[in-house]
């Protein structure tokens, strides 16, 4: 075992000095790139923590990461017309936290098929309404023109591609750490016994429900980050970004990756981000390339990426 | 009514497969650019409604067998992204073929102009629509409660085993349950083509519809499928002409409070 951790630090501390030393090199386009990729690779891992880690299968992870970034276009452009980073932040990752309270509360009861089923109806519902919201929300046009924190204090100009990325990989690395704790705890554990059994781990005098809902809300903060982040980037929000598209995408991400694993989805959302990038610069025809993909991955990664990758170290470090 | 054709087939394949085919507003959407393109082609309305209907029952089927039946799909984490690939290369597809504008299906002579029932004015196709769908819940309920077919089918529902073991066909059975699930999206779609029309991005919407019809409803019963159906039809329309601002939470607030209080739908089982 112990080859095994090592072969861990080490790649840990490859990809860690590649992430700060890469965007000094790369041209902008890729330092732009690589910024998604971040962005998705917190989206991905906090679908996991409920998926891979609880075994909870959601279909409505856009909807906290749209709402988030609503929470913040509204805020900076309708309300306060001037950035001001800590409180758009706050707002936009407590109401994430409430989005993520209320669909929790209604759809956690269900099993099986259904929990899909309502999450996705949930998130669908929540898409449609930015359309009718005209004055407030843009209605389809969204809100263009979000500007990006400004950080007074340190004087640190984020408009440059380059500044940003690097902003984006602070919170990465925050969030990261922070699952990763969340996973290895106490509470982590009790999650993966929920995943193998909930009969189990009620008769052991676990409150269930509770666990579930609380991981529920941990991570619709996690995704409302990802989307306050991709907001700042794009400088604008749109329903699109309540599309279950996102919520696929992000499932994709997921199991391509391989579920249960942090590293795998992240990896998994650099791949997609990466190759959706390269598809939709040769065709206008991308969305058929990706709907292939996802049915390519079903077929063939079944487990993911990551799993075949801890499967394959573990073997080799056994004497 | 047209919400009901689209619910019941969805309602269908998720109550008595088990599956749960996301891709029910792309088969809604191509069934009606194909039933579109064929009645615009030959000028006859029901041949392109029957091109409709048997192009997706066909195309039902080649995803079911092809995809879905297969031994990776297994779980319902697979169905759902399968489904997903399958939605974005039908609307890309339909982008490509029939490219972005609305199109609207012609509406047939026959059914043309309206009805006067009192003070009240009917478009007369829009009450073709309803008795049409009227019929097929009809059928639907007698085929599946008394005819043997509808026995089978619940059978290979309750006990598939044992359905395998009396020698029934399930494969065959799952295989044409899915298929006339998808043929009903067709021909809603195509019926529902002079109505609403057909444009990129019907099929999430559709999609939603259908979802949230059956989640109020209850999965897989006709009757919730259809008291769903008038439900969030009629509290649609109101909605959108007394709160045009709130139009998605009068849909978004009754399947809450539905959830609340009955998890399992109105008509579902517990």
């Amino acid at each position: 075992m112990r080859r095994y951790t090592l072969y861990i630090y080490i790649a840990v501390a490859v990809i860690l000095g590649l992430l700060i030393v890469l965007p000094q090199i790369l041209p902008t386009y890729y330092v732009g790139l690589l910024t998604l990729m971040l962005i998705y690779a917190i989206f991905a891992m906090s679908l996991d923590i409920i998926l891979g880690y609880t075994g909870m299968f959601s279909l409505g992870h856009s909807a906290f990461w749209g709402s988030a970034a609503y929470v913040v276009g509204i805020l900076n452009v309708k309300v306060l017309q001037e950035s001001n980073f800590p409180l758009e932040m706050g707002a936009g990752l407590l109401f994430s936290a409430i989005v993520a309270a209320i669909f929790g509360l209604l759809v956690l009861r269900t099993k099986g098929i259904y929990f899909p089923i309502l999450t996705l109806a949930l998130s669908l519902t929540l898409w449609g309404i930015p359309f009718q919201m005209r004055l407030f929300a843009g209605g389809g046009y969204g809100i263009p023109g979000i500007s990006r924190p400004v950080l007074n204090f340190i004087s640190w100009d984020l408009s440059s591609t380059t500044n940003y990325y690097y902003f984006v990989f602070i919170f990465f690395i925050i969030a990261t750490v922070a699952m990763y704790f969340i996973v290895r705890s106490p509470f982590g554990h009790a999650l993966l016994g929920i995943r193998e059994s909930e009969t189990r781990m009620q008769s052991l005098g676990y409150n269930v429900w509770l666990y579930k809902y609380i991981i529920f809300i941990v991570v619709g903060i996690f995704a409302g980050l990802a989307g306050i982040m991709l907001t700042y980037y794009t400088n604008f929000v749109g329903p699109s970004q309540l599309h279950i598209l996102y919520s696929f995408e992000a499932l994709l991400m997921v199991v391509l990756g391989g579920p249960g694993t942090l590293f795998g989805p992240a990896l998994g959302a650099a791949i997609i981000t990466f190759a959706k990038n390269i598809i939709s610069s040769y065709t206008a025809h991308w969305p058929m390339v990706v709907g292939v993909i996802y049915i390519l991955v079903v077929a063939f990664f079944p487990k993911g990426i990551g799993n075949l990758i801890k499967q394959y170290l573990q073997k080799r470090s056994q004497p | 009514m047209l919400i009901f054709l689209l619910a019941t087939g969805l309602t269908l394949t998720l109550g008595l497969m088990n599956v749960a085919n996301l891709a029910h507003g792309s088969f809604y959407m191509l069934g009606g650019y194909i039933g579109f393109s064929v009645a615009l082609y030959t000028g006859n309305f029901f041949l392109g409604l029957l091109a409709s209907i048997f192009s997706i029952w066909i195309g039902g089927m080649l995803m079911y067998r092809g995809l879905l039946q297969q031994r990776f799909a297994k779980e319902e984490l697979a169905q759902m992204l399968l489904c997903f690939g399958v939605i974005l290369i039908v609307s890309d597809l339909c982008l490509w073929l029939w490219g972005g504008y609305p199109k609207f299906v012609v509406k047939p002579m026959l059914f043309k102009g309206s009805i006067h029932l009192g003070s009240i004015v009917l478009p007369f196709y829009r009450l073709v629509v309803i008795i049409v769908g009227a019929i097929i819940a009809v059928f639907l309920w007698w085929f599946q409660g008394k005819t043997k077919y509808g026995a089978i089918i619940r059978a290979g529902v309750d006990d598939e085993e044992m359905a395998r073991g009396i020698g029934i066909n399930i494969i065959l059975v799952r295989l044409l349950v899915f298929s006339l699930g998808t043929a009903l999206a067709a021909c809603a779609g195509f019926l529902g083509g002079p109505i609403l029309g057909l444009y990129p991005g019907i099929d999430v919407e559709v999609l939603l519809m259908a979802i949230v019809v059956v989640v109020i409803g209850g999965v897989g019963s006709l009757s919730g499928a259809l008291v769903g159906a008038i439900f969030i039809g009629l509290i649609n329309s109101f909605g959108r002409s007394l709160f045009p601002e709130f139009a998605m939470f009068t849909i978004f607030a009754p399947m809450a409070i539905v959830l609340a209080i009955r998890p399992s739908g109105l008509f579902g089982e517990a």
